[in-house]
């Protein structure tokens, strides 16, 4: 700090002296809960039949917290509150914004329905060796992530979120999973080694590690500094995030889990990463956005353009979708490359909240449909899949609503960010983005339709004839249906609905905009105000 | 390591160990010390004993899966931020309070030494649940 030596601590102005309101424990449940949930759960590991009961509990009960969180934080804006009573920029805060609130709570949604799936695949083995556990502590970093007001806490859920995506990654031990979890560990490792090398920096520049304060202090940093840190933080989180060049790591271990642990990362992991780059560059340093927002936007462009070519070439149909999840990181990329924090243009961040809403729930409804029809086919290669359309037409529908969803096309809730998206393009003129845009919707709908049409329309598996149909098929029955075919469904319903009611979303998404360009509010909560410049 | 010297002063300087790491544990809260430093020295003690007479007769002595022991640790820890609950202070406050024993001692306790013998089973839980995975693959060889 800059204060001389014998220069005393002073509270910073609005320093919590007394207790915080009892109402703000909804900001620690959301971590808390799955924290001491898993710990219980690893506690009596071997006691198999207890395991998914209290893990539903658990996940059921913070659902509820989140609806209480996200409706405070809508009526009166951000809230936070300070881990033991320390003093706001020193003590760890955890602060809730709407788009905080909100990640987490579709995060907290996804869970749900991924646990009830994971009743009818995983297996006894599995749950002896901790799924559910793992899947709490998962849930417990990515929660954490999002609600995290301090960059350093931020690194710790982080790696929360790696130790048991990696438990996660290998229960079951195929070599095919030893394989991806490498790929997955290694890479992600380098991000968070980036990450750090970022937050060492930025403490020696403004020595602080709280984001707010962070917010306040760094106009001050001097430019050249200034752009290092936010290129080391770009590099980390796009490669936490899959964005272009530095994407391979997910098509080549996405796939490899079992499909309830990969809709799971599908819908949470890439998310996280999407939501502090949203953070660090809009809130932490929109200072260097005029430098930032040309490397974004191209980023976001070539991803736009070349993950779904991916998805066409791939045969593989989980690799396929790994694709299609990398083109939706596109889409969000390029919803912060046409917002702008100097001259304060919220749409496109605007767009980006939404999208990262529907691709959390579509692109996991996707990865379990492609579960259930790897089950229904007992192949992992669309080439060899076929026929199911005749065996289970339910299957089919679903996976048809939600490639339709995942493509934007209306009335289905991907049509909604797109549409946002679009606008946001055209009011900041960058009309190559909205091509760009335009072109990955063309591609998505090609890749999905072209899957549709060899797993379900096509009556028998490649190099058929049309005559012969697919004889190898295992219809689902039993717990394949009440606890595959059922979430699956209900989540599917939930996209449809939300696609043909989507204000709730515009208004909420909107307002988590707002709070982002302008973060003043955010910041109040903390404690720190702008007129005060922070701490001492 | 099959040797008699060794076999018999395995169990004492188990035993041993395992004391001086509850020392370490208490006395780290005013003084260097603290609940992973001793929960390493807890697992060395465990795998010692383990390299002395076997995994399986380890696995009998502590009852209960070193994991188990771990997840305890992190339940406590946990917990421990949940007092401050009912004193309606934020989360992980630090909360204080002393019993007086019938000889006169008082007894000092607090949500901070909780937390700190929570972090002591996870680190012993994880690192002797390492430490006897890996004795074991040695064995089988």
């Amino acid at each position: 700090m800059a204060s001389g030596v014998d220069h005393a601590i002073q509270p910073p102005p609005a320093m919590i002296e007394q207790a915080t309101a009892v109402a703000d424990w909804v900001l620690v449940w959301p971590v808390a809960l799955p924290l001491i949930g898993a710990a219980a759960l690893l506690m009596f590991r071997r006691q198999t039949a207890f395991q998914a009961p209290l893990a539903f509990m658990v996940l059921f009960a913070l659902l509820v917290n989140a609806w209480i969180l996200v409706d405070r934080v809508a009526s009166d804006g951000p809230i936070a509150m300070t881990m033991g009573k320390w003093v706001p920029p020193f003590g760890i805060s955890f602060t809730a914004d709407l788009l905080s609130a909100l990640l987490s709570g579709v995060a907290i949604l996804v869970s749900i329905i991924v646990l009830a799936y994971a009743q009818g695949e995983v297996e006894p083995r599995d749950t002896r060796y901790g799924y559910h556990p793992l899947l709490l502590l998962l849930l417990a970093g990515v929660n954490g992530a999002f609600l995290t007001a301090d960059i350093f806490n931020l690194y710790v859920w982080f790696e929360v979120m790696l130790i048991a995506s990696f438990g996660l990654f290998i229960l079951g031990g195929r070599k095919t999973q030893l394989d991806g979890a490498v790929k997955y560990g290694f890479i992600n490792f380098l991000a968070t080694t980036f990450f750090l090398i970022g937050i060492a920096y930025i403490y020696g520049l403004t020595g602080t590690l709280n984001m707010a304060d962070i917010a306040l202090r760094a106009g001050e940093i001097e430019f050249g500094p200034r752009i290092t840190v936010t290129i080391i933080f770009v590099i980390a989180f796009a490669i936490k995030a899959a964005a272009f060049p530095l994407n391979s790591w997910l098509a080549a271990s996405y796939h490899t889990p079992n499909a309830s642990v990969s809709a799971l990362f599908a819908g949470l992991l890439t998310k996280v990463g999407v939501y502090a780059l949203i953070r660090i560059l809009y809130v932490l340093l929109p200072a260097t956005w005029s430098q930032t927002e040309t490397l974004i936007a191209v980023i976001a462009g070539v991803t736009l353009v070349v993950a779904p070519l991916g998805a066409i070439a791939e045969t593989n149909l989980r690799r396929a979708l790994g694709f299609i999840l990398v083109g939706g990181i596109g889409a969000m990329l390029a919803g912060l490359a046409l917002s702008d924090p100097i001259l304060n243009l919220p749409r496109g961040i605007f767009g980006a909240t939404f999208y990262a809403i529907h691709s959390m729930l579509t692109m996991t409804a996707l990865y379990l449909v492609a579960g259930l029809v790897e089950r229904n086919t007992g192949e992992l290669d669309t080439r060899r899949m076929g026929g199911i359309y005749e065996t289970n037409s339910w299957l089919s529908i679903l996976f048809l609503v939600l490639i339709l969803a995942i493509s934007g096309l209306p009335p289905f809730l991907g049509f909604w960010p797109k549409l946002v998206l679009i606008q946001a393009g055209v009011e900041s003129t960058q009309y190559w983005l909205v091509a760009a845009l335009l072109i990955n919707a063309f591609l998505t709908t090609i890749a999905g339709s072209r899957l549709w049409a060899h797993i379900f329309w096509r009556s028998g598996h490649e190099g058929t004839g049309s005559e012969t149909l697919n004889d190898r098929l295992h219809p689902l029955a039993g717990k394949a249906v009440s606890w595959g075919l059922v979430p699956v469904t209900v989540l599917t319903a939930i996209i449809f609905a939300l696609g043909l009611y989507p204000a709730p979303l515009f208004d909420l998404g909107q307002g988590a905009a707002v709070d982002i360009i302008t973060p003043d509010r955010y910041i109040d909560a903390v404690g720190l105000s702008p007129a005060e410049g922070g701490a001492p | 390591m099959n040797t008699v010297i060794f076999r018999t002063i395995a169990p004492y300087l188990a035993a041993l160990m395992l004391i001086f790491s509850v020392f370490v544990l208490l006395r780290g809260h005013n003084e260097p010390g603290g609940g992973f430093i001793a929960g390493l020295i807890g697992a060395s003690a465990i795998a010692i004993y383990g390299i002395a007479t076997g995994v399986n007769e380890v696995r009998r002595a502590i009852v209960f899966h070193p994991l188990a022991l771990a997840g305890f640790g992190l339940f406590l820890s946990a917990l421990s931020g949940f007092f401050s609950l009912f004193v309606n202070e934020p989360f992980l406050t630090g909360l204080w309070g002393s019993i007086n024993l019938p000889d006169g001692t008082e007894l000092a306790l607090s949500t901070p030494m909780m937390f700190d013998i929570g972090v002591y089973f996870v680190v012993l839980g994880v690192l002797s649940s390492v430490a006897l995975a890996l004795e074991e693959d040695g064995s089988a060889n």
